[in-house]
């Protein structure tokens, strides 16, 4: 700098120039804001814990047990809790109390409380019970869907077709699932295009929303936007949601690029409930309270009270004798810190 | 640049300014600022510089004083997976750091890689000198942007921190030795709470006056979010170019790989990391503390980003450090690989 004349010195320096000029600070600003991302103000969370969550668990989980973890659940602020899945007993153990957790239950009116149906006779069953919110699973990976549910996509979507359309007339509101949309553990690498043509179907048969599943979380950041940049070409953003596995770690990376994107619902899973059954030890759902950290600490609603979800972590860990997932509780449990640290993220 | 045109032409930005001034040195000035914003923006660096940390800060943490050889062979182990730059030890009194008793003993054991750099720690002009001594050819200095957290840490305020650090830059300048400086708390401190990203930038600002090539901005308790990291940036940006800072997130709080995401949408691309996420909280009994190197890398490769890690190798290293140490490792990705 210092053979500059000091005219253009003073130029160079931002407060000198913010003195001349104050109108360029606000100006500035509004460019920066332009060329900055944009975040939603309002993150829909869709509670996955109890089903897809418990589903995973080797012991059975006593009925009482998920119907006060769902009840728990239920006074966080959740707008939207799995509760149960009405597939066969003898595939999934797990769920056969399906019907008494779904009239056990203590339904709140700020929530919903979507129960799996994989077919006609799921749904009927569902129905049955009381459910008033349904949704189905797809893959975008034949390999996937054949051993998983035992049909080809196309069947499977068949199958779907009948669900959505009994679900239509009974104006029950259906949420799609999609799984592998960024990598299968039989396939590997899965064509994005293949991803979109499976979720505008879904959509197209008439489900409000559509969850993309990062499976067996292998997703990065980088595959995330070319699969999101894809699907959108096809189904709107604000009927799109991301359910990722943090396997990798990845998880909170990929959603952080998600809302970069526009997406504006997330799935997660209290405590990080549920391993990733094709990685032995490893990790599956993302937290709901990592994920509730992050989104508060950016500014973001959720309507979702954290330290609330904390307990109700706490809660199902002790039931079933396990440390939680996520790291926000697991930094949470020294109550001293932790109230030092909610001063900091607020 | 759009943004840029439209300033030049705004005509009474023209009668105010001379003509030769604006040609010259507003437009030029305004499109840096722009730029700086910009750079907030989507494009990511081709290539990321990976600081490994583990057998520094890593060990430093570890309760158990972890033998010589073991520290050495981690050491050569990350050598050998394509690692720039791996911090070997800290010339800090025994006495505070036990662990890291064995300082030079390890400098002299490694084997340096050419093309590698092993940065040591040097707190004072003392442990600068031993550091000189026993072979050290970079070191890193640490300040703290909270004062709390200084006078807890080192006994003593930042500014007296800096000062001592004065003499450690002025005797690494004379023997043409580089020097890294470190900002602690810059995203929150354990005892303050908030921490002002002014403060963060004043503190960034000195050490990079005083002759500091880079310096790595630390979130030591691993509370900050993309928000806080964006705000932080952009305050240290100004007064640091953005080409001279790395980030040091801990993962305490399951935020550092988003942290890091937004950090490389911003132009920083030097991160710091520790191979299997060694080194926990010392805050928050039981909590996690750095970023896994192999979770970090994984996401890097997976964005097209070079770093010049081979993953692999770099998981052998983490496991043979975790079978020492008999602990898990904390990166995920360490413990999907091993059982798919």
């Amino acid at each position: 700098m210092g053979n500059f004349p000091t005219t253009v010195k003073h130029c160079l320096s931002y407060e000198e120039l913010i003195q001349d000029y104050p109108w360029l600070a606000r100006w500035l600003q509004e460019e920066k804001r332009a060329l900055t991302h944009e975040y939603p103000e309002y993150v829909k969370i869709v509670e996955v814990g109890p089903r897809d969550g418990l589903q995973n668990e080797k012991e059975m989980v006593p009925t009482r047990v998920k119907i006060q973890l769902i009840d728990m659940l239920s006074e966080t602020g959740l707008p939207v809790i799995e509760a149960t899945s009405f597939v066969s007993s003898k595939w999934v153990p797990q769920m056969a109390d399906h019907t008494e957790v779904l009239q056990a239950i203590h339904r709140s009116s700020h929530v919903r409380y979507p129960v799996l149906t994989p077919n006609m006779h799921g749904f009927q069953d569902a129905v049955a019970a009381g459910a008033t919110e349904v949704a189905v699973f797809g893959s975008a990976s034949e390999t996937f869907s054949r051993k998983n549910i035992n049909c080809s996509i196309d069947e499977s979507i068949l199958r779907f077709e009948e669900v959505i359309c009994t679900a239509k007339q009974r104006q029950i509101p259906v949420r799609g699932y999609v799984s592998c949309a960024l990598g299968c553990p039989y396939e590997g690498p899965i064509e994005f295009t293949k991803v979109a043509e499976v979720v505008k179907r879904l959509y197209e048969l008439g489900c409000y929303e559509v969850s993309l599943g990062d499976t067996i979380g292998v997703g990065t950041p980088g595959s995330m936007a070319k699969m999101l940049h894809n699907v959108m070409k096809e189904v709107p953003s604000s009927a799109l949601a991301v359910h990722c596995h943090d396997t990798y770690g990845q998880a909170l990376a990929n959603i952080l690029t998600a809302l970069q994107m526009g997406i504006c619902t997330v799935d997660s899973s209290v405590a990080g409930l549920g391993g990733c059954p094709y990685a032995q030890g490893a990790s599956g759902n993302v937290s709901t309270e990592d994920v509730l950290y992050m989104l508060h600490g950016m500014g973001i609603k959720t309507g979702v009270d954290l330290s609330k979800v904390i307990e109700a972590g706490d809660f199902i860990c002790k039931a079933l004798n396990r440390k939680t997932n996520s790291k926000v509780a697991q930094a949470s449990g020294d109550y001293s810190v932790h109230c030092r640290m909610k001063k900091i993220n607020t | 640049m759009a943004a840029v045109m439209r300033f030049v032409n705004r005509s009474r930005f023209g009668s105010r300014m001379g003509h030769q001034c604006l040609s010259l040195s507003r437009p030029a000035a305004v499109a840096k600022l722009v730029q700086d914003g910009a750079s907030a923006g989507k494009t990511l660096p081709e290539r990321v510089k990976i600081v490994e940390v583990g057998p520094r800060d890593g060990l430093q943490n570890e309760k158990t004083v972890v033998p010589s050889e073991v520290k050495i062979h981690l050491i050569d182990m990350l050598s050998e997976a394509g690692l720039s730059v791996i911090e070997a030890t800290s010339f800090v009194s025994p006495k505070w750091v036990p662990q890291m008793a064995d300082q030079v003993e390890v400098m002299m054991g490694i084997h340096r890689r050419p093309g590698v750099s092993y940065p040591v720690l040097t707190p004072n002009l003392k442990g600068f000198l031993a550091a000189v001594k026993a072979g050290a050819a970079e070191v890193a200095i640490f300040g703290a942007a909270s004062e709390l957290f200084s006078k807890k840490n080192i006994n003593c305020s930042v500014d007296e921190s800096l000062q001592r650090f004065e003499e450690v830059t002025k005797a690494a300048k004379e023997a043409g030795m580089p020097v890294r400086g470190y900002v602690s708390c810059v995203l929150g401190c354990p005892y303050e709470g908030k921490v002002s990203p002014d403060k963060v930038a004043q503190v960034a600002k000195r050490l990079y006056s005083m002759g500091c090539y880079e310096i790595s901005l630390g979130d030591t308790i691993g509370v900050g979010t993309p928000g806080g990291m964006t705000e932080m940036l952009v305050a240290v940006s100004r007064e640091v170019p953005i080409n001279a800072l790395a980030v040091h997130c801990h993962d305490t709080y399951g935020q550092a790989l988003a942290n890091i995401l937004i950090a490389l949408q911003m132009g920083i691309s030097v991160v710091d990391s520790s191979v299997a996420g060694l080194g926990g909280c010392p805050y928050a009994q039981g909590a996690s503390g750095n970023v896994a190197t192999e979770d970090v890398v994984y996401m890097l490769h997976g964005l097209g980003i070079q770093t010049g890690v081979d993953l692999p190798k770099l998981m052998d290293a983490g496991a043979f450090i975790c079978r020492s140490l008999n602990k898990k490792t904390s990166s995920k990705v360490a413990q999907a690989t091993c059982k798919l």
